[in-house]
């Protein structure tokens, strides 16, 4: 354990406050899931220059061609959360296809699509999971059928988010309906402007469309958009969805709305009492903090293993369960707080922090299924973390 | 930046469980649990040997001069082998001199308890847990007067360190005039504890509160390693045990319901482990935030603990609650870990007001 900084890494830190500083009037923020507007992409394009996004894509794709250093990498991470800056895109493109063609894309492929996505002039959507296909992605039916040197895709696909903006999808499909469930998809890339697809918004509990519904009708898609090689496609895209577990229970984003969550109990007050000044409402922050420290140190621990290149085991494995579970219970306790105050929503003179905390309860609990829903971790967690007998094998053993 | 135990202290942690397991294997810890005659000195001899008994002693003392990381992790496998004897208070009295004792003191007890020759006891439940049935010591003109619970190895210590009422620590002699010991009989027989009685007992101070404050975060983050080893033991065992049981026609660690019950285990007890190395880093290294991950420490694994225990217990079915098995060794060390020097609730309450969120 030495948690100091090299001089090195210590001057790299100073660099990235100087360089916040000096640009911040052009701070901006990429609108969640709005298409980035034209001082979203300038910002974009500023960081990439200056290797605050894209850090470690190749210069040939776009990107700022730094070799990987995750200590670098968690600076800026700290560095643009300390200065409230902006960070570079964090869509599905960058973080989910851009890795994944980097992994297994054809050359064509990446020089194609690797640059335009990174500087978030082409947006993507996912088109992964099905209504009959969830937990047990690998059933998925969107069929692709071979006409000439196409495919003619049919089928749907679900929780697509920004389907309606997106300009393209990576998108899992079965081309060969007789080989074994794993064996048989194909991860394609093609156009959302194609005729035959048709986007439907699908709205939540929280009141919003975050996601939405995606059909399929003979939609014509070239041979060549396959990714990864033909039945390939279980492969190609489980190398990624790891990335995607990992993000889905970022620490510091917690600590970040742990923060938010002891302002708001410093500050209101109820009978003219503040809601920290409750001791059981207290202790339940209290609570929450142990948890957020645990997850802040283990992601700690991660890092360590990830630099220097060891397995960390256990401590990877339970990061989306517990992450995600935490900060639903962050929303709770928020809510809780702040009594029949907590269950105001969308506006009006007496709403706190513009209902987010309802929001991010209602969100939250949707995190918690999406990705893998706790019930799947819990099974990963029990068959790679602790060697009990896999599913769904149950008779056999 | 490292976040991580060294290759040396991994293999300080792996040799120590070999010693123990060989050492102070179960059926050892059953034959102390099951008789207070027995001082248990060839454990305490095993763990001296070791060179556990000056942990964090300085070398030119005759210790190892390590952190409270090393002795976490020491704690930590003696909470795997629910090893007895006097190591938290023999850590303790160890940091009380390093970090008040004069030189004299140093010189006359900082060797014998490194070498394991003197063992100590830690009296200052009072003032971090809470005063009860009228416990205090009050010390005037050099002598102690009043009692104090829950100290531990309260029966057979050579030397205790002990909180008056003001919060001020003494170093009391097990042989000293007007100090009578009683056992206090608690659910876990590893571990003793007791009640002191001081009439107009002879004392020599061994600072003040800010030493009591360190004692008392030190002992948090050494209970809270002990809970997290034994709760890694309890684990392994459920896991074993389910992989093994067999009902139904199939081993019930193939049952979703049993296997979740596992997960859940393992999810909610890894990050303690990051938290537990970062309070007893933050000890010596962070010593601003030393106080507040202490805190967090003994209570959050504490609560783990408990869930860890209850569950390990139930995926056992009846063996689980069996003296047979003797899994019950390690429920019980979890449940005085959680009560002793205080329960989650008070100690949260610190870590409250410590950052300024409660007077």
């Amino acid at each position: 354990m030495d948690l100091k900084l090299t001089p090195e890494m210590e001057a790299f830190r100073d660099e990235v406050r100087s360089f916040l500083q000096t640009h911040k009037d052009r701070y901006a923020p990429n609108a969640g899931a709005e298409r980035p507007r034209e001082a979203a992409l300038e910002w974009q394009a500023l960081l990439i220059d200056h290797g605050y996004a894209a850090r470690t894509i190749p210069r040939e794709y776009g990107g700022y061609g730094a070799e990987p250093d995750i200590l670098k990498s968690r600076i800026i991470s700290e560095e643009f959360t300390a200065a409230g800056a902006p960070r570079g895109f964090a869509n599905q493109g960058i973080s989910m296809l851009v890795p994944t063609l980097l992994e297994v894309g054809s050359e064509e492929q990446k020089k194609k699509w690797i640059a335009p996505t990174l500087r978030g002039e082409v947006v993507w959507c996912q088109g992964y999971s099905e209504p009959g296909a969830g937990s047990d992605l690998a059933s998925l039916q969107t069929k692709a059928t071979e006409d000439g040197e196409d495919f003619l895709i049919s089928g749907s696909k679900i929780w697509t988010s920004t389907a309606a903006q997106a300009d393209m999808i990576f998108c899992l499909v079965r081309t060969e309906p007789q080989a074994p469930k794993h064996d048989g998809i194909s991860y394609v890339l093609f156009s959302m402007k194609t005729p035959g697809i048709e986007v439907r918004p699908l709205k939540t509990m929280t009141g919003s469309a975050e996601f939405n519904e995606v059909f399929f009708t003979d939609v014509r898609v070239p041979q060549s958009a396959v990714v990864g090689g033909r039945g390939r496609g279980w492969f190609v895209a489980n190398a990624t969805l790891k990335h995607e577990r990992g993000m889905l229970g970022d620490p510091n984003a917690t600590e970040a709305r742990f923060h938010s969550l002891i302002e708001l109990m410093k500050t209101e007050t109820v009978d003219g009492r503040r809601l920290i000044d409750d001791p059981v409402m207290c202790d339940r922050l209290m609570q929450l903090q142990a948890r957020v420290l645990s997850m802040k140190f283990n992601g700690l621990r991660l890092l360590t293993a990830s630099m220097t290149g060891e397995s960390a085991g256990m401590a990877a494995l339970v990061v989306k369960l517990q992450g995600c579970e935490l900060n639903h219970q962050i929303a709770a306790l928020a809510i809780d707080a702040l009594g029949e105050l907590g269950v105001l929503y969308e506006d009006g003179p007496y709403l706190r922090s513009k209902g987010s905390w309802q929001r991010s309860y209602m969100f939250d609990l949707g995190l918690i299924i999406g990705g893998g829903t706790a019930q799947i971790q819990k099974n990963i967690i029990s068959e790679r973390g602790l060697g009990m007998p896999r599913e769904p094998k149950l008779a056999s053993v | 930046m490292d976040f991580s135990i060294t290759q040396d202290q991994k293999m300080m942690a792996d040799s120590l469980s070999r010693t123990l397991a060989d050492s102070v294997p179960l059926e050892r810890v059953r034959r102390y649990a099951g008789d207070p005659a027995d001082a248990g000195s060839d454990i305490w001899s095993a763990i001296a040997d070791f060179g556990l008994a000056g942990v964090v002693t300085p070398e030119a003392h005759g210790g190892l001069g390590l952190t409270l990381l090393d002795a976490a992790l020491a704690a930590q496998a003696l909470g795997r082998a629910v090893t007895p004897g006097p190591f938290l208070g023999g850590v303790a009295a160890a940091i009380a001199l390093n970090e008040a004792g004069s030189t004299d003191q140093q010189t006359r007890w900082s060797p014998k308890l490194a070498s394991g020759e003197v063992t100590a006891g830690l009296a200052i439940s009072e003032l971090v847990a809470g005063a009860r049935d009228g416990a205090g010591v009050t010390a005037t003109g050099g002598k102690l007067t009043g009692k104090a619970l829950f100290v531990t190895d309260a029966l057979t210590a050579d030397l205790f360190v002990v909180a008056d009422r003001g919060g001020n620590l003494h170093l009391v002699k097990g042989d000293a005039a007007g100090l009578t010991r009683a056992a206090m009989i608690t659910i876990d027989q590893t571990r003793r504890v007791g009640e002191l009685t001081f009439r107009e007992t002879p004392a020599e101070p061994l600072g003040g509160p800010k030493t009591l404050a360190r004692l008392r975060d030190a002992a948090w983050v050494l209970l809270a390693a002990d809970t997290l080893g034994a709760c890694e033991v309890m684990i392994e065992k459920a896991v074993d045990y389910a992989k093994e049981r067999r009902q139904f026609g199939r081993v019930i660690g193939s049952f979703q319901a049993v296997k979740h019950m596992c997960a859940e285990m393992a999810a909610e007890l890894e990050p303690c482990r990051a938290l537990v190395w970062y309070a007893a880093y933050a000890f010596d290294e962070a010593k601003d935030e030393s106080s507040l991950t202490a805190a967090h420490a003994k209570a959050h694994t504490s609560e783990i603990g408990r869930f860890v225990a209850r569950t390990a217990t139930e995926v056992h079915g009846g063996m689980g609650i069996t003296d047979l098995l003797g899994l019950h060794f390690w429920f019980k060390r979890v449940g005085l870990n959680r009560q002793l020097l205080g329960g989650p609730e008070r100690v949260r309450r610190l870590a409250a007001q410590v950052q300024d969120l409660a007077a």
